[in-house]
């Protein structure tokens, strides 16, 4: 074996090896997760309330709050998100304008989550006056979607082709025509799975909730959207760090990781389903 | 005397601090075919782009002079530049169907002008389809993806697409040069034909293209424009020599 041949070797089987090791992380974190929950996981856990201070029952309104969190912060963060994509890609002046956007977008993508929570408490539970709420953790939530939105809605738009922004100028249609009728159908699939990879994100976010919207114990849904409520994530951290009953409470957070876990895990599918699915039709 | 469709005076062009057009003075003949040629970069795309104001989305365009639609200048201050493009129709280079149905690429220059209702838009885009020699090749499936189509079929669709507006005047920005030998030499023959009914300005850099199909040529070499007149005569008796030469495949 020559020596050039040899390196080459090396160099594959090395990338093999951190392939592996990789992978086996991945199987081993969720080999670990569903073999203690999986069990716990039966029809009834997933439409009772909990029981006897979380020692027993359902997750019930936890699966409701995370629902109610994740709807309402995208139906807020999606709009906000692709309208200052939309900006940003087709209108976008003055340069120094866009920088502070674009270095403001970039700033808060690497906030720590936990920062979020706390400045969704000071705005939106103090300042506003919302209380720890659905509405609180939304809107907090909504901010850590933002930049995932924004960022996804604009690469989105940047992949249309100019030409077809040209063609449609040419036919004697307005910039707003051009951007409504051609610029988002156009990109609206690439946005779409932008926006369903952020879903996932913000359903298992634990520490933005934590001051703002989540309770960890409640046997009731909630009222309204100034109600507090339990959610899937906080709700694993509750049944981990409180109460007194470890031996009854971590089947029962076990479950629950199944059942996050297989939300997010089926929000990320349903994104790659459509993107193959949008691959596989375009051809420019 | 024959009033030109078109007609330039002295107008010059700036991308930024670069004079891309030199005091071009030029006329279009209504319902004849004029091509404009030239070596790569000598503005001739940038001309073909200031009839329908498409240079305008370049930042820092600055024109001087004057350019008349039917004795208009389509550069006064209050010109509407949507009317403008209705009127004036533009084919590019590549193929630019939108990823819509083959009925909603054709259809699209009627809708956002938002008059007319839908009997009025399927008559049209079936006759504009007709008029660009794809009707009996599409009309099975209108409602398939434009992107299905090949790609002569695609600039044809484009053309017809340019049509639907009933434009006056037809500008083609190389419209062959991404298209094999057989789809070029229909696009070709469609020109000869929809000369009836529209005035049209090929930019081409095919010298044989050009002597097959145009009436009239425009040589333009360094922002200038160097020789205008009848094909023929341009092609037999070139008046300068940078034409004769261009011509001859000297430089190009």
């Amino acid at each position: 074996m020559t020596y050039r041949r040899l390196k080459s070797h090396i160099g594959i089987n090395l990338l093999r090896l951190c392939l592996a090791v990789t992978a086996l992380f991945l199987i081993a974190f969720l080999f670990r997760i569903f073999s203690k929950g999986l069990s716990v996981i039966s029809w009834q856990f997933l439409t009772t309330p909990p029981k006897n201070s979380m020692t027993a029952g359902g997750i019930y309104p936890a699966l409701v709050g995370t629902f109610w969190l994740t709807v309402t912060s995208i139906g807020i963060a999606f709009p906000l998100g692709i309208m200052t994509a939309i900006w940003l890609n087709a209108y976008g002046k003055p340069a120094w304008l866009v920088r502070i956007i674009r270095i403001s977008i970039n700033t808060l993508a690497g906030v720590p989550s936990i920062i979020y929570g706390l400045f969704g408490m000071a705005l939106f539970v103090n300042m506003l006056r919302f209380d720890v709420s659905i509405i609180a953790g939304a809107l907090t939530l909504a901010v850590l979607a933002l930049p995932m939105i924004i960022n996804a809605s604009e690469e989105a738009l940047k992949s249309v082709p100019v030409d077809f922004r040209d063609a449609s100028l040419a036919l004697g249609a307005t910039k707003r025509q051009t951007i409504m009728r051609v610029l988002i159908p156009t990109a609206l699939p690439n946005i779409l799975t932008g926006t369903i990879i952020s879903i996932g994100r913000v359903a298992g976010e634990t520490a933005p909730i934590m001051f703002t919207a989540a309770t960890f114990y409640s046997r009731r849904l909630p009222n309204g959207i100034f109600d507090e409520v339990m959610a899937l994530p906080y709700h694993i951290y509750a049944l981990m760090t409180e109460g007194t009953k470890a031996e009854s409470q971590v089947p029962i957070a076990y479950g629950t990781a199944v059942v996050l876990l297989m939300l997010v895990l089926s929000i990320s599918a349903t994104a790659i389903i459509i993107r193959y699915r949008i691959r596989k039709k375009r051809k420019w | 005397m024959v009033t030109n469709q078109i007609q330039t005076l002295k107008l010059n062009l700036w991308f930024g601090n670069n004079h891309v057009l030199h005091d071009v003075s030029m006329g279009v003949t209504e319902k004849k075919i004029t091509a404009m040629i030239g070596p790569s970069g000598c503005g001739k795309s940038t001309l073909l782009r200031t009839f329908n104001r498409m240079n305008d989305l370049i930042d820092e365009t600055r024109i001087s002079g004057k350019v008349l639609l039917d004795g208009e200048d389509i550069y006064r201050s209050k010109a509407d530049v949507t009317n403008l493009r209705t009127r004036v129709g533009m084919v590019f280079q590549k193929p630019n169907p939108f990823p819509k149905s083959i009925f909603n690429n054709v259809a699209f220059g009627m809708a956002v002008q938002g008059k007319f209702n839908r009997s009025q838009i399927e008559d049209r885009v079936e006759k504009s389809l007709r008029d660009a020699w794809l009707w009996d090749e599409v009309k099975d499936r209108l409602n398939e993806s434009a992107m299905s189509l090949s790609g002569g079929q695609q600039q044809r669709l484009c053309i017809a697409r340019a049509l639907a507006n009933n434009p006056e005047v037809l500008l083609l920005d190389e419209p062959t040069s991404a298209l094999d030998p057989q789809s070029t030499s229909k696009i070709e023959e469609l020109c000869l034909e929809l000369k009836n009914m529209v005035t049209i300005l090929i930019v081409t850099h095919n010298i044989a293209q050009a002597g097959r199909i145009s009436d009239y040529i425009a040589f333009m070499y360094l922002g200038e424009l160097v020789e205008f007149g009848e094909t023929n005569k341009v092609f037999t008796v070139p008046q300068d020599k940078r034409t004769e030469a261009y011509l001859t495949g000297v430089f190009g």
